[in-house]
């Protein structure tokens, strides 16, 4: 009777093998999985019993902080309200959270790895969140939100600085108070406002066709692949068959031929156009892909709330190559193009930055409770997008559109500013604009670079879009010193 | 060094690990509260541990008067089991630990009489039907009662709550075990051929069908699917090392599959268990009443652990309102609350305790001179490694969740004094084969 006895005692250890391995599937294999699903609720109760960590802006100023109930479980304020409901979002137990509020979350509640844990347990420290210290500034975001809501019903700002990648501005309107999202009911009312969408970021989402601006990305293209100069003359003549459809160029205005300074300062369509053809998609793509098109921004934000500018076909990004794009008037900005403000943001940078572009980040820096810095957010380069002497060929191009193309309404007195504005056309009719604006100053040294879109507005950039990105520029520029 | 001096200093690591749990438990309450005093506390687990010891110390004295050949390892081994339990009942709901120690207390009560009252415990065979009926009729009787959540599964005796399936299922282990040693050499010999199938006569394996059957078909009423799990697997374990024919657990099996499939298709309940097995995140199932919340947090519980767990007192059961994330974590799912304080690693030591336990079960079993003494042996024992799988494989989604308790661990007083009865059946068994005749 041995033999089975024994034989029962291997079933018992490849039975008792079989629970072993499950434990592990559940504890190791999937666990990233079951720990970031959203019927789990631990980690939303864990963070109540935590005093979650501050965010700051660049001032120094509270954007959040965590209250701490009767009951012993903490709250979140924001006492700066709708000022920063973009891009810091919120975070509540009954909601979850939301863009920077939710990328921060392990260093606001102070989560360390698990020998950490142990120590503090032993020592008696209690876990308590660090704080995160943003570029943000109060006062140019404020100027940017005030400024689109008098120009239009709807719109972004994005400012950085071109040699950092530091986010000083991060606008959209319209947005919303956090402190008024408490719980579903408050929330489904915001997400269910179909006619405003304040819960959309537009800096980071739903782009929209980038009009004039585009010419930059082209210019930039037809320059660093050696195939134009600034002298290169193009034939700009009204009219051009683009694709096989005539383009017609702005006032119906027809030129001769004209070098590429001046085709970008009076915003020749058919002369880029007829560039951007000529470079063909593989080169415009290469170019596009190293400016960030094609891809989501590598900024410290929820990657789910972020929107890849490009050509979109059906609600699907399709690559620049494909035989569905019309590259001379994606050169140009129109086609199918959805491009986002931050995007924007980061062309006119790279250019700012003599052709380097850094990688964006709101963060600048995570602080513990003792003011000691836990972490510092270095900059980083994303992409080398053109050569340094394109990159300042390009700038003087963008100097001469501000100077020479009179564009009174971006200048500041005594700093030089480069910039490029664009008109796109909307569905509303021929009135109705989304006008665009990117630029950066000064443009010899360039300490912030911008992008401003104002959507269903009647005008053009220059007049609507220049005179925000001046303000905002202004002001941090004036801060900066 | 004697058997019964090994087991007194295997006891002393026992001592140690509760001692260390409850600092630990005491630790993180008193970090998270936020009060000092840190040094009363200690010397109160340390009172703990040495209470402990000393009941395991007089136990041991028992077991070295009464039974000195017995497995010196079996009782340490169960002591790990039983302190570990206690710890986490504590850092759950320390009345409910007291509660678990009072239950020990009585557990090693009925050990020390089991041991003492039944020296030669082969006397059972000629009480075996009698033990057969009363088992029976511990299971009739939860249906006197109310049902708790939908199952005949306890009774209550003013505030206590008493779960008969515990005691019934060593009660037909004895029986079994006692009949199978008078028939066996007949089932095999008198088996038949039919269609390639060998099967046993039906005149000695009726009483063994009956009896069992109407075990299995009182559970069936009952609505205690673990249990009968437990019963169905020990009758197979025991049927095949009495005759040591494969083809009877085969065709044993077989029909449980058919008989597993037709209760699928008539009990609604146990539908809703199968679908919530099968995928338990589903959000329509995740809301349902009765659905696979209990499940999926189990899941949740595991994959929070990570490899080395949260620590002691760190797995979140309830909300700040007090409504719980992880049901029944004392009893159903304390696996899961280990794995998410210890960890994979804690998960996997309480599995090499077990499987330590189950190895000493079935020596004992293989040691055993008798067909009687090998039959209880490794029935009790398989009984035992089928009631562990049972639970910590449905709470680990390897089979479909049937409530049972972990043995020594999960909170419940008829658990731990059926299993303390168990054990001493096992040490009775133990001590006379390694007595030197």
């Amino acid at each position: 009777m041995n033999q089975p006895i024994a034989r029962l005692f291997m079933v018992t250890i490849v039975l008792f093998g079989a629970l072993a391995v499950m434990t592990s599937w559940w504890t190791v294999v999937r666990a990233d999985e079951l720990n970031a699903a959203t019927q789990n609720t631990r980690e939303v109760l864990r963070g109540l019993k935590v005093r979650r960590g501050l965010i700051r802006d660049a001032d120094g100023g509270v954007i959040a902080r965590s209250v701490r109930e009767e009951n012993g479980v903490y709250s979140r304020r924001y006492p700066q309200g709708a000022i920063f409901g973009h891009p810091v979002g919120y975070s509540r137990a009954s909601v979850g959270q939301t863009e920077l509020e939710r990328f921060r979350n392990e260093p606001l509640i102070g989560k360390k790895d698990s020998i950490t844990t142990v120590f503090d347990q032993l020592t008696g420290k209690q876990a308590d969140g660090q704080d995160v210290i943003t570029h943000l500034d109060p006062e140019a975001q404020k100027q940017a939100i005030d400024a689109i809501a008098r120009a239009g019903k709807s719109g972004s700002v994005v400012a950085m600085d071109p040699q950092t990648g530091a986010v000083q501005v991060m606008a959209s309107v319209p947005g919303y108070d956090p402190n008024t999202v408490v719980d579903q009911k408050s929330f489904s009312a915001l997400a269910t406002d179909e006619a405003r969408k304040p819960l959309v970021n537009r800096a980071l989402q739903f782009g929209e066709a980038p009009g004039s601006t585009m010419k930059v990305v082209t210019a930039a293209a037809a320059i660093d692949s050696g195939e134009y100069d600034l002298d290169s003359q193009v034939d700009g003549k009204n009219n051009a068959v683009i694709s096989g459809v005539p383009l017609k160029n702005n006032f119906n205005e027809s030129f001769g031929s004209i070098d590429l300074v001046g085709a970008l300062a009076k915003s020749v369509n058919t002369v880029f156009a007829r560039v951007a053809e000529d470079l063909g998609k593989e080169t415009m793509r290469k170019y596009m892909r190293r400016f960030g098109f094609e891809q989501k921004p590598q900024l410290d934000y929820p990657e789910d709330a972020m929107s890849a500018s490009g050509e979109y076909r059906n609600g699907k990004l399709i690559p620049v190559t494909s035989r569905f794009v019309d590259v001379g008037r994606m050169g140009i900005g129109q086609d199918k193009l959805s491009v986002t403000t931050m995007q924007m943001a980061q062309v006119a940078a790279a250019i700012a930055n003599e052709g380097t572009l850094m990688k964006p980040r709101l963060t600048d820096r995570i602080v513990d409770r003792d003011g000691r810095t836990a972490e510092k957010i270095e900059p980083e380069v994303q992409s080398k997008v053109v050569s340094k002497e394109s990159a300042a060929a390009v700038r003087t191009m963008m100097e001469a559109v501000v100077e020479r193309g009179t564009l009174t309404a971006a200048q500041i007195p005594g700093v030089q500013v480069a910039g490029k504005t664009g008109t796109a056309e909307t569905q509303l009719g021929d009135t109705i604009n989304d006008v665009w604006f990117i630029a950066f100053a000064p443009s010899r040294d360039p300490r912030v670079a911008i992008a401003v879109n104002v959507q269903d507005v009647p005008g053009f950039g220059g007049e609507i879009a220049a005179p925000i990105a001046k303000d905002v520029m202004t002001t941090l520029l004036r801060k900066g010193n | 060094m004697s058997a019964r001096t090994r087991e007194l200093f295997a006891l002393i690591p026992a001592a140690l690990l509760v001692t260390a749990g409850f600092l630990a438990v005491f630790l993180s309450q008193d970090a998270l509260s936020g009060v000092g005093g840190q040094n009363d506390l200690g010397d109160l687990s340390l009172t703990y541990g040495g209470i402990f010891l000393g009941l395991c110390v007089v136990v041991h004295l028992v077991l070295r008067a009464r039974l000195g050949q017995a497995d010196p390892y079996l009782f340490p081994l169960v002591a790990v089991l039983a302190c570990f339990g206690l710890v986490m009942i504590y850092r759950i709901d320390d009345e409910l630990a007291r509660q678990q120690a009072q239950w020990f207390v009585i557990g090693l009560g009925l050990f020390t009489a089991t041991i003492v009252g039944l020296r030669d415990y082969r006397v059972l065979e000629r009480y075996r039907y009698l033990i057969a009926i009363s088992g029976i009729l511990l299971l009739i009787l939860p249906r006197a009662f109310a049902p708790e959540n939908g199952a005949y599964l306890s009774i209550r005796l003013g505030s206590l709550s008493v779960q008969p399936a515990e005691f019934a299922k060593i009660a037909i282990v004895i029986f079994l075990a006692s009949y199978l040693r008078d028939t066996r050499q007949v089932l095999v010999l008198g088996a038949r051929r039919f269609l390639f199938i060998t099967l046993p006569p039906l005149k000695h394996f009726g009483p063994v069908l009956a009896i069992w059957g109407a075990a299995m078909l009182l559970l069936f009423f009952i609505q205690d699917i673990g249990s009968s799990i437990m019963f169905y697997g020990g009758f197979l374990a025991i049927l095949y090392v009495a005759t040591n024919r494969l083809s009877f657990p085969v065709i044993g099996l077989t029909l449980f599959g058919a008989g597993s499939w037709l209760l699928y298709q008539v009990r609604p309940t146990i539908e809703n268990r199968v679908m919530a097995w099968r995928d338990p995140f589903d959000p329509d199932l995740y809301d349902k009443v009765g659905g696979s919340y209990q499940l999926a947090n189990s899941l949740y519980a595991q994959a929070d652990g990570g490899v080395l767990g949260q620590g002691f007192g760190q797995a979140l059961l309830e909300t700040p309102d007090g409504a719980a994330v992880l049901p029944a974590p004392q009893t159903d799912f304390v696996y899961a609350v280990i794995v998410n304080e210890l960890g994979l690693a804690g998960g996997v030591a309480l599995l090499l305790v077990y499987l330590l336990v189950v190895q000493r079960g079935f020596k004992i079993a293989m040691l055993a001179r008798d067909s009687f003494s090998k039959l209880l042996a490794a029935g009790l024992t398989s009984v035992f490694a089928l009631q562990v799988f049972v639970i910590i494989g449905g709470v680990t989604k390897l089979i479909p969740l049937t409530g049972v308790t972990l043995p020594f661990v999960s909170y419940g007083g008829s658990s731990i004094m059926a299993n303390f009865i168990l054990l001493a059946l096992l040490l009775l068994v133990s001590d006379r084969a390694r007595r030197s005749v």
